[in-house]
């Protein structure tokens, strides 16, 4: 009998531990959030955020009452790098889904699913140092510049890294579309090609966007890279052969060394909540996105 | 009757897709092939063991391999209960609540929270709010609360493979859910989540924006001996080598070789977790 109690007493145990490491998740991201918010708010204190969103420099210095900190410069290269970025891997990754999905045979998806997985375990410093030895020399020679570590060379690396993720949601999508509406339109005299275009890509449609819009969170939110590729010059960016700082490369090399709870300091904590914001907002559009075409099914 | 011109496939398509698609299989043989090419000449078995020696210009990184599997140890230690926890709670346990549609939700954006954010997290919690200092300690904590939605993710997936009438019968018996749990669903699902496990780790390992604030050192002169010390890892230790040296390209076959080293840490795990996915899955057919 006492055995049974003991049993039923570490079966309600086990129960509550396992709730609790699910209410810890949530307490993470709680976490996140109110140590982003707290920071920020204790930056608006001292900065008003019509400074920080109107300024166009980015310039803290230590303790004089010199220090700009203005959001733009930083958020516009952060947007410049990953608009190229998606350029770049946008065709890319969408024609290699298709061909994954609709042309390769069994023995060649084979090979080509795990170089995908491959290119996608990467680490992202291993990418960083790719762009500094390889890329960067092939930018320099290619459009006659002094260096390559600018904004080209991030779009080129970030293209890379969000590949992976384009191309295995996409192909995912592409494979979801249901054989009838491909027989029918093959059986209307469509050529495959024209299948493809006008049944098969517009049916997987929400699931590709979906995928993008991963892909570009993973690219918006991307440090190593950038870092080390974009050759991180404070000035408001003109173009892609401009050297940039982007947000998380700020943060990165800022926070190393700065006194804590400066103005400075919660200076990092603002710029990483817009960061936060971002890539929060791209990630619910596209479960939104994904959840309609779950529905339609 | 013949066919209009338009209506003739051809083979344009498939040619412009097949370019592409190894245009993206050709990065990754060209990525790899540079950093072992390059980074093959520094290699060596005194590389793997020996100290670094005259400002990082000479000897070795076996310091920074040390880091990395103790900080890869203290990820593990900190993630698996937790992450194997939740995955429980959610396939096991949990009907559809609004507390359980809110943990999911949570799980799919901390999935998406870029990592140098963790690393102001476990700078402002762990480093600063607990006081462990830049430490082994925050920074395998910080590591395990990014590994906690990948690896959350796999394991349920595992656990979902487990037929319920397994369950059901073990119920049946008089088993308890925990007993239930233990010995029948975990044991079946163990394949599963060694992969997962050994697939979040594999990331983790290649982390460097989380460790940047919060314990990773340029040179140590010895590998940590307690948690609260600050440790050398490989990722950081090429940041440091391609960027941040005063004679760059004098290290530069050392930061090739740390390259190499790296890439081949993390595939031998991927390689690992596939081998046994492989296995699992001819031992079930």
């Amino acid at each position: 009998m006492n055995k049974t109690k003991a049993r039923v007493r570490i079966n309600k145990l086990f129960r509550f531990l396992f709730q609790f490491s699910g209410l810890l998740c949530i307490s993470i991201l709680l976490g996140i959030f109110g140590m982003l918010c707290y920071n920020t708010i204790a930056f608006f204190t001292k900065i008003s955020p019509i400074d920080f969103i109107t300024a166009t420099q980015w310039a803290p210095s230590s303790g004089g009452d010199t220090s700009t900190y203005g959001l733009l410069p930083l958020l516009v290269s952060t947007l410049l790098v990953t608009s190229g970025s998606m350029v770049l891997a946008i065709p890319l990754g969408i024609g290699t889904a298709l061909f994954m999905s609709e042309y390769a045979g069994a023995g060649m998806k084979q090979w080509l699913k795990p170089t995908i997985e491959m290119l996608a375990a990467i680490p992202s410093v291993v990418i960083g140092f790719v762009g500094i030895t390889i890329v960067s020399p092939l930018i320099s020679a290619l459009f006659g510049l002094p260096n390559g570590l600018n904004a080209l060379n991030g779009s080129v690396l970030l293209a890379i890294m969000a590949l992976p993720t384009i191309i295995t949601i996409s192909e995912d999508a592409i494979h979801a579309v249901p054989q009838s509406l491909k027989e029918a339109s093959l059986g209307l005299g469509a050529t495959y090609w024209q299948t493809l275009r006008g049944v098969v890509l517009p049916a997987a449609a929400p699931g590709i966007i979906a995928a993008v819009m991963l892909g570009m969170g993973r690219a918006i939110g991307e440090t190593m890279t950038v870092l080390m590729a974009t050759g991180n010059t404070l000035a408001f960016p003109k173009g892609f052969f401009d050297s940039i700082r982007t947000i998380t490369a700020t943060i990165a090399i800022e926070m190393g060394e700065v006194p804590y709870q400066t103005t400075h300091y919660y200076a990092l904590f603002a710029i990483a909540f817009v960061l936060f914001i971002i890539t929060m907002l791209v990630n619910i559009l596209a479960e939104h996105i994904a959840n309609r075409i779950r529905q339609f099914q | 009757m013949k066919p209009t011109a338009s209506r003739q496939e051809s083979p344009a398509p498939y040619l412009w897709l097949l370019a592409g698609t190894l245009l993206v299989c050709l990065f990754l043989f060209n990525i790899l092939f540079f950093i072992f090419y390059r980074g093959f000449p520094a290699l060596s078995f005194d590389f793997l063991i020996q100290y670094p020696t005259e400002g990082m210009t000479q000897g070795g990184i076996l310091p920074a391999i040390v880091g990395t599997v103790l900080l890869t140890l203290m990820t593990a230690v900190v993630a698996l209960p937790f992450g194997i926890g939740c995955a429980i709670y959610l396939n096991e346990y949990a009907q559809d609540t609004w507390l359980t549609r809110s943990i999911r939700a949570a799980i799919r954006n901390l999935a998406g929270v870029p990592s140098i954010i963790f690393g102001l997290f476990g700078l402002a919690l762990f480093v600063q709010g607990l006081q462990f200092g830049t430490s082994l300690l925050s920074a395998g904590l910080t590591l395990g609360l990014l590994s906690l939605p990948y690896l959350i993710t796999t394991t349920e997936e595992a656990l979902k493979t487990v037929p319920n009438a397994m369950r059901e019968g073990a119920l049946a018996l008089g088993a308890t859910q925990f007993e239930t749990i233990r010995d029948i669903v975990l044991p079946q699902a163990i394949p599963g989540i060694a992969t997962g496990t050994i697939l979040s780790l594999s990331r983790a390992a290649g982390e460097t924006a989380p460790i940047l604030f919060t314990g990773a050192a340029f040179f140590i002169t010895d590998v940590p001996r307690n948690p609260k010390e600050e440790f050398m890892a490989l990722p950081y230790h090429l940041y440091m080598l391609s960027t941040q040296h005063q004679s760059i390209e004098l290290v530069r076959p050392f930061a090739y070789g740390t390259a190499a080293v790296l890439i081949t840490l993390v595939f031998l795990l991927n390689l690992t977790a596939i081998i046994i996915r492989k296995r699992y899955r001819t031992h079930h057919q």
